[in-house]
């Protein structure tokens, strides 16, 4: 299963995965350029929610039948033949189709750069084909992002 | 009112920030438990209540770009050889507030550590060392009463048949237990990962006074239940689960004293294990009402072996106060199958700071007294001893051992595998690395899977530092070690010292 499982049990609301996620996708790779040189804060593409005591990091779910991609009028998101669904931010013409569509709530509208595209996750796609595990899965310091491709996909939530 | 009171403004934590390193991830605001760290949106800036920073490190910690350092305040109250600063503190506090100062972890002055002045022995050409990575090397222990003589029977087909009914024993792969901590002063995740621990390490670990949740049955096969001075959960299955019951008579951390989990941390889950109603004080007295003699004890010690139809050691936890030696014996004598002595620099979740700091002995002192008493009363095969109550390293084990112990507990050194930094504010319910806590929001930090193997981790590390110390020895089996104090020296104690500790001092 091409996703990374969100176990709400254990997440400590850290926001480690958000920065993790900041700077893998910023040129330099390297938070405090990214967050401050680069100026991509508010660019992470896992969004921690919290709530009392639960919390959770929110982030793109691939969806097998994506409600982002059909609602794109552009061609900018595309599902991938591994199951990757990948929004193109060159192609992107900002009409936030995808920001509404989404369920989850994890298609984000860039709103403070220049550009006006919107973003999302994309598992961390040229790690994976490093073999490397998605940075927020890596970042996460209480196995609380879990990221294992022999994992079957259900329906119900992840049970330990 | 800007005026503060000397006891807050001269706070002795300061969170340094380095504010161009930090990136506003506010990962600290939420990892903070005692409101010390907040985010201020008009300015974009975080900022620290000093006051409020009880030097946890967690923020530190999680920080993911190292932005912040706890460092102790340098304008902590001054200090002479006499007024330590933290002993002014506590009288600005005292003066304020007329109460009882309570704290948590164990006993933090500089009393002299005896395991810091006794020196292990090793071998040199007369008698060979041993490698334990290339020959058999056992820690495997039993505990229980070993009676004075086996008796045995020939069989039909001629071999030897054991015509004595042995006492029961616990098997211990390593001589290493998880001390009691209770459901309630910890939260259950953390004492879910210790039963998971010790059944992966073939150890046993210790439910404390608090009863045994019903998700924690599976693991009980390891587990020693505790019978308190407050009963709390003791019922029939919860003597029926477990490996063996210890009767606690005392803590290290406060000899005499008994516990109090405060009524609003009985959660649903806590009453029901404790059983007790939801929301109520869970008081363990000072001492067991049923007790207030050796024959009382040995009446309590009895009902439970009737209770588990004598297939379960009883232990008895007892603190290590002056006299331990006459006490220890008292207990053998009970029918006590093994003698648990908890030095003064044991752990709490909560104490008096005044009892905690001051009263009872080093552990160091207490089995060698006991050893000693035993072995001359004829009867340390009755009994084993279990020493806990500052225990920090593989060499503390050893040496215990060589005093004459038999396994030991570890707690605090437990807690430090899953994170603790020894803030010592345990008793507030608010640890902000999920320990010592039952917010479901703060408990979640305590991952059991992650907390199972660190824990384990750190046993299995211990474990191949004691074969290789046993193997510099020319020893291949913990047994050879026990109450052998002529592989132990004392360095830079006087010779009364060093009499009462039953070790010569080095160079002879």
């Amino acid at each position: 299963m091409q996703k990374v499982v969100i176990v709400e049990d254990f997440c400590i609301a850290c926001y480690n995965c958000e920065v993790a996620c900041v700077a893998t996708h910023s040129r330099s790779e390297e938070p405090i350029k990214a967050y401050k040189r680069e100026n991509l804060r508010g660019r992470s593409n896992a969004l921690v929610e919290v709530n009392g005591p639960i919390a959770f990091s929110a982030m793109c779910r691939h969806c097998k039948h994506p409600w982002c991609l059909d609602t794109c009028i552009s061609g900018a998101i595309q599902r991938l033949d591994n199951g990757i669904v990948y929004l193109d931010e060159e192609r992107c013409v900002g009409c936030w189709g995808c920001v509404l569509g989404c369920p989850y709530g994890v298609a984000h509208p860039n709103l403070k750069g220049e550009e006006k595209h919107a973003f999302k996750c994309d598992l961390c796609i040229d790690r994976l084909e490093a073999g490397l595990k998605p940075a927020c899965v890596e970042a996460c310091p209480n196995k609380a992002l879990i990221y294992d491709e022999t994992m079957e996909e259900t329906e119900g939530a992840y049970n330990r | 009112m800007l005026y503060k009171k000397p006891q807050i403004q001269y706070y002795p934590y300061i969170v340094q920030r380095d504010d161009y390193k930090c990136v506003r991830c506010l990962g600290c605001v939420e990892q903070c438990s005692y409101d010390a760290t907040f985010y201020d949106e008009e300015l974009d800036v975080i900022w620290n209540k000093h006051e409020a920073c009880v030097g946890c490190k967690r923020c530190e910690a999680m920080c993911p770009t190292d932005a912040i350092k706890i460092v102790p305040n340098p304008s902590r109250p001054y200090e002479h050889g006499s007024w330590k600063w933290d002993l002014v503190m506590d009288a600005y506090l005292q003066a304020n507030t007329g109460s009882i100062i309570i704290t948590g972890i164990g006993n933090d002055k500089p009393y002299r550590v005896y395991f810091d002045h006794l020196l292990i022995d090793a071998c040199q050409v007369t008698n060979p060392s041993i490698d334990p990575l290339r020959e058999p090397m056992e820690l495997r222990t039993f505990l229980g009463r070993k009676g004075q003589r086996i008796e045995l029977d020939e069989t039909v087909d001629g071999n030897l048949a054991l015509k004595t009914r042995l006492a029961p024993q616990l098997q211990l792969e390593t001589p290493i237990m998880f001390s009691a901590m209770s459901y309630g002063s910890i939260n259950l995740n953390f004492q879910e990962s210790m039963a998971r621990a010790a059944v992966q390490l073939g150890t046993y670990w210790n439910t404390g006074e608090g009863g045994l949740h019903k998700r924690l049955y599976p693991y009980a096969g390891s587990g020693i239940v505790q019978v308190a001075s407050g009963r709390f959960g003791v019922s029939r299955d919860y003597l029926k689960a477990a490996a063996a019951v210890e009767i606690k008579i005392g803590q290290g951390a406060k000899p005499g004293i008994g516990g109090h989990l405060p009524g609003e941390k009985v959660n649903a889950d806590i009453a029901e294990t404790r059983m007790i109603p939801r929301g109520s004080d869970a008081i363990s007295p000072a001492p067991h009402h049923d007790i207030y003699s050796i024959e009382d004890l040995r009446q309590l010690i009895y009902a439970i072996k009737e209770a588990t139809r004598y297939e379960k050691p009883v232990f008895v936890k007892i603190a290590a106060v002056h006299n331990i030696a006459a006490i220890a014996s008292g207990v053998a004598r009970a029918g006590a199958d093994v003698i648990v002595l908890d030095g003064f620099r044991g752990g709490t979740g909560a104490a008096p700071k005044v009892v905690r700091d001051h009263v009872g002995i080093p552990v160091e002192v207490a089995i060698a007294v006991v050893d000693k008493r035993l072995r001359d009363e004829g009867m340390r095969n009755e009994v084993s001893i279990v020493a806990t109550g500052g225990i920090r390293s593989s060499a503390d084990v050893i040496k215990a051992i060589a005093l004459g112990a038999d396994a030991i507990y570890i707690a605090t050194a437990a807690m430090l595998a899953i994170g603790c930094t020894l803030c010592q504010t345990c008793n507030t319910g608010r640890c902000a690395w999920g320990i010592t806590t039952n917010d479901p929001r703060l408990a979640r930090r305590q991952n059991p899977e992650i907390a199972t193997e660190q824990l384990a981790n750190l046993v299995k590390g211990w474990s191949h530092e004691m074969k290789e110390m046993l193997g510099a020895m020319g020893i291949n089996s913990i047994e050879s070690l026990k109450g052998n104090r002529l592989r132990l020296r004392t360095i830079g104690l006087s010779e009364k010292e060093s009499e009462i500790l039953g070790v010569l001092p080095a160079g002879m």
